[in-house]
């Protein structure tokens, strides 16, 4: 009976990118544009200046930081700068945000799929009430709600615990995720509900055979947002944590403003450390991380 | 959670009406519930009492005193409140063109045939495996007057920190919208551009004439992806100019963190927060409206 569900994979590949017409494009129409070839060029230099001076700093010994020429390569390079970041504590909040990621991720599609599998399958007033609260949700700035939240974190008893950080990050991760998410589940078609219905399948069955198959282009978009969120999360860890123990990278790297102090080479090498993880993520998962992020903006 | 998610349904609708095929199937509305309660207890819940809490005087200790409409008074009697929303509002007007000019060109030309477009495509996604915290702690290190790698005045004088907000903020977020252009630019039928040039039309008619207009939808959401993001520039304004020099990068949310985190005053802080749920809510419905953002239809039809 789960065979029902095969017929049309190709809808997964249409919702999942960009359909692949570029290579019959790329005989048409253009010339290589030299303007926009420079334009983009001018921006790869706004990028990469930025970038290089970083990497240059960081490798630079701390003496010598404020006498160099930051454009030109470290006279004598050296990783003590990194030592010193490694030392304080980077790995544990690199776990801690690890595992936020994690939680918010599991949370979001825990609680999102159902959501908009209802807002998408039931015509009822009440799931268009609940679709319509999440489209408000969107635009409500954390930051609005962060001293009340405070009030509920404490009387829960959860100030300075990582659950403290999870819980709200989720929750404001969840409007857009149930927007790109109602996006896609719409365009699977009523036929394949039809046909599963015929067989005597129940909604948990569809949801669980048919849509969640599907609807994998936009969980993934999901899962890449949501993680996102949790890993460049500030106000949260910031205004709910305060001890050692449950700090994320973020909030680690303000603090390092203080603990280091003048040592700028020391700041950037934490600042590169922290962007490693994602450029791994980046490098093993190019193709899922870049058609995710494009989802993001859905369409 | 998920287990109210796999008790609740089994078996119910076949039950209820075996016969009608196109009814059958249908998922019951309490499936919605634990989500729609999970996101009204940290979002909707926090909201009510924010409004409660800014007709208090409260210290985050003891608790809250009623204190009427003393907040909302200083609210408004406050000159820093009239600056920090002709601040938000021309942060978030600059950021979007800036961004939206930008990302729109990079990527309609990052989708276009060049042969290196791969690389430099990766090398414009760079700043997207730093957090925002990181990047603001990047630029402060690089413009740090006394400190800095580069140690220039910039973030000394107020155009010049503003001016460095909504630069820091087009770094960060332009390759994300980059992405978000040069997919829907993808998806525009080759046989459009076969068409103009068959006809004659040249490279920058094409572009005015087919390219902007096929990306409308992309346009949309994207800015309103932006002004919903430039609401939360916090962490920029934070770490990089905390606010300065004086008040003059200090955004609406700044001024709420000020008040509570720094100052302990949160029922004032409350007020700062209620009117900006104010103010968002009434910008995401004006763009709701404006745009059909999220309607219920497919936006794949006719694709």
């Amino acid at each position: 009976m789960s065979h029902t569900t095969l017929p049309r994979p190709a809808k997964t590949a249409e919702s999942a990118g960009p359909p692949r017409e570029t290579p019959r494009r790329r005989h048409w129409s253009r010339r290589p544009n030299p303007v926009a070839g420079l334009g983009a060029t001018l921006w790869l230099l706004v990028v990469l200046i930025p970038i290089y001076a970083m990497l240059s700093a960081s490798l630079t010994p701390q003496e010598q930081a404020l006498t160099e020429n930051p454009l030109r390569p470290p006279t004598n390079p050296t990783l003590d700068n990194y030592n010193t970041v490694l030392d304080s504590g980077f790995g544990h909040l690199l776990a801690n945000t690890v595992i936020t990621a994690v939680a918010v991720v599991g949370i979001v599609l825990v609680l999102s799929v159902p959501l908009a599998y209802v807002a998408v399958r039931t015509r009822s007033r009440w799931s268009g009430a609940a679709f319509r609260l999440f489209l408000l949700g969107v635009a409500i700035p954390a930051q609005a709600v962060v001293v009340p939240l405070y009030l509920l974190i404490s009387k829960l008893g959860l100030y300075d615990t990582l659950p403290a950080v999870i819980l709200p990050t989720a929750a404001f991760a969840m409007p857009v995720s149930v927007l790109i998410l109602t996006g896609t589940l719409r365009d699977i078609s009523e036929e394949l509900y039809e046909a599963m219905a015929l067989d005597g399948a129940s909604p948990l069955r569809m949801l669980l055979q048919l849509t969640v198959p599907l609807a994998k282009g936009g969980i993934s978009t999901v899962v890449i947002y949501s993680a996102l969120q949790a890993w460049n999360g500030f106000l949260f860890p910031l205004i709910f944590t305060q001890s050692d123990g449950p700090r994320v990278l973020t909030l680690g790297l303000f603090n390092y403003v203080s603990q280091f102090g003048v040592n700028i080479p020391a700041l950037l090498a934490s600042v590169v450390l922290s962007g490693i993880p994602i450029f791994v993520v980046y490098l093993l998962a190019r193709r899922a991380l870049v058609s995710g992020l494009m989802g993001v903006g859905g369409k | 959670m998920s287990v109210t998610v796999d008790k609740r349904p089994p078996g119910r609708p076949q039950a209820a009406r075996p016969a009608k095929g196109a009814r059958a199937g249908r998922p019951h509305a309490a499936w919605a519930l634990p989500g729609v309660l999970f996101f009204a207890f940290f979002a909707i819940v926090p909201m009510a009492l924010a409004l409660y809490l800014s007709f208090t005087e409260w210290d985050g200790l003891s608790d809250p005193k009623p204190v009427g409409l003393a907040n909302w008074q200083k609210l408004l009697d406050d000159p820093r409140l009239t600056q920090s929303l002709w601040l938000t509002v021309l942060l978030t007007v600059c950021s979007w063109a800036f961004q939206t000019v930008v990302a729109l060109l990079l990527g309609v030309w990052a989708a276009g045939p060049q042969r290196n477009r791969a690389v430099l495509s990766a090398i414009f996604f760079v700043p997207l495996v730093l957090s925002s915290a990181a990047i603001a702690l990047l630029f402060y290190a690089l413009l740090d007057p006394n400190f800095g790698v580069i140690r220039t005045g910039i973030l000394g004088s107020s155009s010049g920190a503003f001016l460095a907000i909504v630069f820091v903020g087009g770094w960060q977020f332009i390759p994300l919208h980059t992405l978000i252009y040069q997919g829907g630019a993808r998806q525009i039928p080759a046989v459009l551009y076969q068409a103009a040039t068959v006809d004659g039309a040249g490279r920058y008619r094409q572009f005015f004439s087919i390219t902007l207009p096929q990306l409308r939808h992309t346009m949309t959401t994207s800015s309103v992806m932006m002004i919903a993001g430039s609401l939360t520039y916090f962490e920029t304004v934070l770490l990089l100019t905390r606010g300065g020099p004086g008040t003059d990068t200090a955004i609406l949310p700044y001024l709420m963190y000020e008040a509570g985190f720094e100052s302990y005053d949160f029922g004032y802080a409350s007020a700062i927060a209620s009117f900006l749920v104010i103010a968002a809510t009434g910008l995401s419905l004006l763009l709701v409206r404006l745009t059909g953002f999220g309607g219920m239809r497919s936006t794949r039809e006719g694709m």
